[in-house]
């Protein structure tokens, strides 16, 4: 276990916004290299991860996807106060942004997203939610020419946070950390691949520029050409506090296993794969949960109509306030889904995938 | 046609979860197709060879349904729902529906909703099976229901919450039954879709697989002959076969369209042509697969499409049937 926090803290603390996935992609590589056979990077920067399956041939080509990138801003304007305007990259609520540290470029330049003074908000302005296009980065600089120095138009930043270990209780491990969407499913997947040789042909793709619209796993997906495929994510989740007479499910639950996918708004999962998983978590006796049906979308939405279309399940670790500046997840929820995905890939046959 | 119709439109298949409808269109085309296969997403794929010399046509009719998805439990048995492909929450409330085991429920509204004061939204109803408890619901999870009852005919009316696209599926299958026995030049690829409700999907797939020359697909379109129609459209029930000029997601290929259109009119057949401004059809994913495909549709006119009531008329259909089938006697330049 401690094995698998470092290497989520790695991951968790490297800088890499959509289309930028550069550092990223060097740690993934130093991981993996010695577990897999090949290792290529494809034109838009997937890292494709090859391992051969030590089943008779012929095997069944395995697509597991995990995605580098993570929710960002990039740099659009630097202003004559030297403050610089910037554009979200991905989904991020402007309501959790004033006041957060960001780090910009691989230089990890410091800065702040600016606000204004408590003290000094009056009436309506003091209630309503400052607009993405009103805020700028502060970097300290004296004017646009002292920002010039440092930053560009075009740079990236992400937030700023570290990991840390919130509870090392065995029963309730959690960590906190910016980017489990997706660091925990490239975790989960560079893990899965240090582990023992599986039966089947694997494809693990850390792909990029998912949060800008699942773009990197449509051409893995189309290079790959799987016979299946299962997406590795970090899924909301909202097991908070309720009002007493509420009576709901949370999208996920902390703690409660992996979550696996009914249906969201880029896919119906297959349903021969969500009995395959159904049926490896009961045998192993691996604790699983559903996610809310109908919330966000993930790589298997690409994936499952790649060529001809591809039997495709995506597998999440619930992770508190993702694409927030820190996120909280229990890693007996990440480690259950690396137990998960290697049952389910010794299980998985052609007959699963039959209609 | 008319028990086609009524098998067709009552059998389950909402997006995702087409198993009893492609059984029920499976057995009714046994016999009609050269080759039966399904492929990952699902689709139906009826393949009929032709005597050679022709194209590489593929007709997709979808046989996916939208319907909810249970998202929650509670103690006392309600079942709170995520909608599956558009559903209107103005048109569920007091709906009846139906689970895939054939357990009927109905739509109730919250008591906060207040609904005669504000649209109430689908996060504001339950489906109720009369339950006592929780542990006395069958439904879980992930458990998918659509409207019901599934099937009524008056006169030459169908009405049917099911009728997008089982109408298409009926015009499919009679298109198939009408070519029995009498050979055409063409390859035919008579595809029942799936998902075609939650984003085109079957059809983005199986137009990948099949690589036509060109696709014809064959679903339901709004109508402009209600009171106050907005916006205004010319395509009206009983008058035809509607010919895709246009619709959100396509422009319907002009040639083709024009070949259509001179078919209708050198065989009589009813047909009127469409301009819609919302919606889209299987044809839209087609035409864009690939290197691109020649593509059009063909619409059963219908109203109240999209919810518990949709009407067709059943002429339409056939006019449908007659205009497929005699695109598919003669030669094809495209």
């Amino acid at each position: 276990m401690v094995e698998l926090r470092t290497l989520l803290c790695r991951l968790s603390e490297a800088f890499g916004p959509s289309g930028y996935e550069k550092a990223v992609r060097t740690i993934v590589r130093e991981e993996i290299q010695g577990a897999v056979d090949r290792i290529d990077v494809d034109t838009m920067g997937n890292l494709i991860a090859f391992k051969a399956g030590a089943g008779a041939e012929p095997r069944l080509r395995v697509l597991l996807t995990a995605h580098m990138d993570e929710v960002g801003f990039m740099i659009t304007q630097v202003k004559k106060d030297g403050m610089l305007s910037f554009k979200p990259v991905g989904g991020v609520d402007p309501r959790l942004l004033l006041g957060k540290r960001l780090v910009i470029g691989e230089n990890r330049l410091a800065g702040i997203i600016g606000a204004p003074v408590p003290h000094l908000q009056r009436g309506e302005a003091a209630n309503r939610v400052v607009d993405l296009d009103d805020m700028a980065i502060d970097i300290g600089a004296a004017d646009e020419k002292g920002a010039l120095g440092k930053v560009k138009v075009g740079d990236y930043a992400t937030f700023a946070t570290g990991f840390s270990v919130l509870c090392e209780d065995a029963g309730w491990p959690t960590v906190r950390g910016k980017a489990f969407d997706d660091r925990a499913g490239c975790a989960v997947l560079a893990a899965l691949l240090k582990r023992e040789r599986l039966p089947v042909d694997l494809f693990a793709v850390f792909t990029v520029q998912e949060e800008v619209g699942l773009r990197g796993a449509r051409v893995a997906a189309h290079r790959v050409h799987p016979d299946a495929a299962f997406a590795l994510e970090g899924t909301l989740c909202d097991d908070l506090p309720r009002p007493p007479d509420e009576d709901s499910t949370p999208v996920t639950r902390l703690g409660d296993g992996p979550a696996l996918t009914l249906m969201d708004r880029s896919v119906v999962a297959h349903p021969g794969l969500m009995a395959l998983l159904q049926e490896s978590a009961a045998a192993e006796d691996i604790s699983i949960q559903y996610k809310a049906p109908g919330l966000g979308g993930t790589e298997s939405g690409v994936t499952h109509l790649a060529h001809a279309g591809v039997p495709s399940a995506t597998v999440s670790v619930p992770c508190r306030y993702i694409h927030g500046p820190a996120a909280i997840l229990n890693l007996n929820d990440l480690n259950a889904t690396v137990q998960l995905m290697d049952a389910t890939l010794r299980r998985i046959t052609a007959q699963d995938l039959a209609r | 046609m008319q028990q086609l119709a009524k098998r067709l439109a009552e059998a389950f298949g909402v997006s995702g979860f087409e198993d009893e409808i492609r059984h029920v269109i499976r057995e009714e085309i046994d016999g009609l197709a050269d080759e039966v296969r399904v492929d990952a997403l699902g689709n139906l794929i009826a393949f009929r060879k032709g005597r050679g010399g022709g194209k590489r046509i593929m007709f997709a009719a979808h046989m996916d349904q939208i319907g909810l998805m249970v998202s929650h439990v509670d103690e006392k048995g309600f079942m709170r729902f995520t909608n599956v492909g558009f559903v209107y929450a103005l048109a569920s409330w007091g709906g009846q529906v139906r689970f895939a085991d054939g357990t009927i429920g109905a739509i109730g509204v919250d008591g906060r909703a207040d609904p005669r004061h504000a649209l109430p939204e689908l996060r504001d109803y339950f489906i109720d099976v009369g339950a006592g408890s929780k542990a006395e619901v069958k439904q879980k999870v992930g458990s998918v229901d659509a409207f019901w009852p599934g099937f009524v005919a008056q006169g030459n009316i169908w009405f049917s919450p099911n009728l997008d696209d089982r109408a298409g599926c009926v015009a499919l299958v009679q298109t198939l039954r009408q070519l029995k026995d009498a050979p055409i030049d063409h390859d035919l690829y008579a595809v029942f879709t799936t998902q075609e409700e939650v984003g085109l999907r079957g059809a983005t797939a199986a137009g990948y697989a099949l690589e036509p020359d060109l696709a014809i697909a064959l679903d339901v379109t709004l109508t402009g002959d209600i009171p106050y129609a907005s916006p205004a459209m010319e395509v009206g029930l009983g008058k035809g076969v509607a010919i895709k000029i246009q619709d959100s997601g396509m422009i319907g290929h002009p040639v083709l369209n024009a070949r259509l259109i001179d078919l209708a009119e050198a065989e009589g057949i009813p047909y009127q042509l469409e301009v819609l401004q919302g919606g889209t059809t299987d044809a839209r994913a087609i035409q864009v697969s690939r290197a691109g495909v020649p593509a059009t549709a063909l619409s059963v006119p219908s109203r109240h499409v999209h919810t518990p009531s949709q009407m067709v008329d059943q002429r339409d259909v056939e006019a449908a049937v007659r205009l497929l089938t005699a695109f598919l006697r003669r030669p094809i330049v495209l």
